[in-house]
């Protein structure tokens, strides 16, 4: 279980957000993926990073 | 293809030989049964042929060409197959045209983001991989077959009609010199990817084709750079499309580029676009200086295979039973190591010493190893060739990361093979064995070699049978001695070397290994023994010696005892 504070994962989601905004659309894309693969070497852990990518899924509308 | 004005053969740097049709026994009706008759003289039917001949088996070899292959196609000879060449006797030109290499480098935009090293043990004879034209592959291995009696080649040779019995096979085959009949107790179908005898027995290849395609080309040119293996990544000369580059001996160079999305084939193929291409990608490695364009051609990744690569009477070899992408360089290899696998079992069957089920272990052990190359083959396609838009942004991520990040540096790795393990093989029943070890080369795998003292190597004295490589401290023991002459009872080819760890040994074959490298290597203390296979395979291996076990293991890989 993430111990990570209502601040932290606010500002997580605002950093997350401009950073979306900063790669512009055209390459919204690649900078996603680099950021989860980058975060799945930093994640350490193969079971997690492919849980978060199932409920990733999961809830896409 | 070739240039405008250039004929198919006119090549800058080649002579092909032509080869005349022959007068054969056939035409004056003089109806002959042959043990084994091979269809294609590429680099796996003449191997196959060079195998059988190695113990004594004579064979047909035809094949409808007048000449060697039009292109340089498979380049990458890799260290398995350098033993192979070696131990049919057709090595030593291999060794001083072929170019040796064990490095290669990955660029992404212009920046080298991975740099493969291919293991190279200090014991080992050959370099992990060596750079040489088919044509050439094709041209040493015809001089060794033209010197060897037992090998009847009949170029311009093409059969129409196949008849498969359970007792033999027949061919009926026509050259200019006229047409008859082959009588052959098997067929070795070497008759590559779009193989006939295939087609008319009714047998598909199943599997997976690539969409990515790639051009191929040779040209020649002045350029310094070492053999290596050089791949690029978005490369400006050819955006959108990976760039592969291979050095070949008579300053001929390997450009391969991939087509980008939606790129017409027949554009792609114009010798103006190869020439423009070429052009763009050679400035941007910096060769500033002329070039000249020698051939080219078109390639598409597939992982495609038989089912069972034995048909009765008829066996499937090289690209007739398996198609591969070319990344892992294991088209080739794989040929080769089929050609020798099969080869020594058939030649124990034709000379009567195996039973014919011998031969059933050809297919899962060969088609193991396809499968095996699938499994990495699709990993490296799928980074050469991305099939979707989730692998290509995957792929650019990837690469782009790699400029800053190591970690995923090594997806770059064009996973180059290693021979495959025949762990589960029917002829290794004892691979539980290995358990008993902390290191060393498990039962199934190509053995290591190791540098011996007079300059030599271990493998240089393993025979063309079983080899039994017995490690003591000073002479055998009874037990060990014994069970030594049972094995040389079994097998009249049998070859049992002694590592000595002490130097006193008096038998001849003693090779000293007072610092105890060998013994490290293979993992051996005094009194252990690996049975290695004619094709240089470990068919088990005891830490001490268990007599039953090991004679079993003989008797089941020389055929004289089914599994």
């Amino acid at each position: 279980m993430s111990t990570m504070s209502f601040e932290d994962i606010e500002s997580a989601y605002e950093t997350l957000a401009i950073g979306i905004d900063t790669a512009g659309a055209q390459r919204e894309a690649l900078f996603l993926t680099r950021l989860a693969l980058l975060l799945g070497h930093e994640l350490d852990d193969i079971n997690a990073f492919r849980n978060a990518i199932e409920a990733a899924l999961a809830e896409l509308e | 293809m070739r240039p405008a004005g250039k004929g198919p053969l006119d090549s800058l740097y080649f002579h092909y030989p032509r080869f005349p049709a022959r007068h054969v026994a056939e035409l004056d009706s003089i109806v002959r049964r042959h043990a084994a008759v091979i269809v294609g003289a590429g680099p796996i039917g003449l191997t196959a042929a060079l195998v059988l001949a190695r113990y004594g088996v004579r064979s047909v070899l035809i094949d409808r060409k007048d000449t060697l292959n039009d292109g340089s196609r498979a380049i990458c000879i890799a260290r398995p197959s350098m033993h192979i060449l070696e131990r049919i006797g057709a090595v030593a030109p291999f060794v001083k045209k072929a170019l040796g290499w064990r490095f290669g480098r990955s660029y992404y935009r212009g920046q080298e983001i991975f740099r493969l090293e291919m293991p190279h043990p200090s014991g080992e004879k050959y370099l992990p991989m060596y750079n040489l034209q088919q044509q050439y592959i094709e041209q040493f291995l015809h001089d060794a077959v033209a010197s060897c009696d037992l090998i009847d080649m009949r170029w311009q040779t093409e059969f129409d009609k196949l008849d498969c019995r359970a007792d033999g096979v027949s061919l009926n085959v026509s050259s200019p010199a006229g047409h008859y009949r082959l009588e052959a107790d098997y067929v070795l179908a070497a008759d590559g990817a779009r193989s006939p005898i295939r087609s008319m027995l009714g047998l598909r290849l199943k599997g997976e084709n690539y969409e990515g395609k790639y051009v191929i080309a040779d040209i020649r040119m002045d350029h310094d750079f070492p053999t290596e293996r050089r791949a690029f990544f978005e490369p400006s000369g050819n955006p959108g499309g990976t760039v592969l580059i291979h050095k070949q001996p008579d300053n001929i160079w390997r450009v391969d580029y991939q087509l980008r999305e939606g790129e017409s084939e027949e554009e792609a193929l114009r010798e103006e676009n190869i020439r423009a291409r070429v052009g763009a990608i050679l400035t941007d490695i910096g060769h500033d200086k002329p070039w000249e364009l020698e051939w080219w051609s078109m390639y598409s990744a597939n992982t495609l295979c038989l089912d069972d690569y034995r048909h009765g009477r008829v066996f499937f070899v090289g690209d007739s039973a398996h198609i591969v992408p070319i990344f892992g360089v294991r088209g080739l290899n794989n040929g080769l190591a089929d050609a020798d696998n099969l080869g020594w079992k058939l030649a124990l069957v034709l000379n009567g010493e195996a039973d014919d089920r011998l031969l059933d272990s050809y297919s899962p052990e060969r088609r193991g190893a396809t499968l095996d190359v699938f499994a990495n083959a699709t990993k490296s396609t799928r980074f050469m060739t991305p099939p979707t838009r989730g692998w290509r942004l995957a792929r650019e991520a990837a690469l782009s990361l790699s400029l800053k990040h190591e970690f995923p540096r090594a997806l770059a790795n064009p996973r180059q093979m290693q021979p495959y393990t025949y762990s589960e093989s029917p002829l290794t029943p004892y691979a539980g064995r290995d358990a008993e070890f902390d290191c060393g080369p498990s039962s199934g795998s190509a053995s290591p070699n190791a540098k011996l003292a007079d300059g030599g190597h271990l493998l240089d004295h393993a025979g063309i049978g079983m080899t039994a490589i017995l490690f003591c401290d000073g002479s055998p023991n009874t037990e060990a001695k014994l069970l030594l002459d049972l094995l040389q009872m079994l097998d009249k080819r049998f070859v049992w070397l002694l590592i000595d760890g002490q130097g006193t040994a008096s038998e001849a074959p003693a090779i000293p290994d007072a610092d105890g490298e060998i013994a490290r290597l293979f993992g051996a203390q005094p009194g252990t023994l690996y049975l290695l296979r004619p094709d240089l395979h470990i068919a088990g291996r005891w830490k001490a010696i268990v007599p039953d076990e090991i004679l079993r293991t003989a008797r089941i890989c020389l055929g004289k005892q089914t599994p």
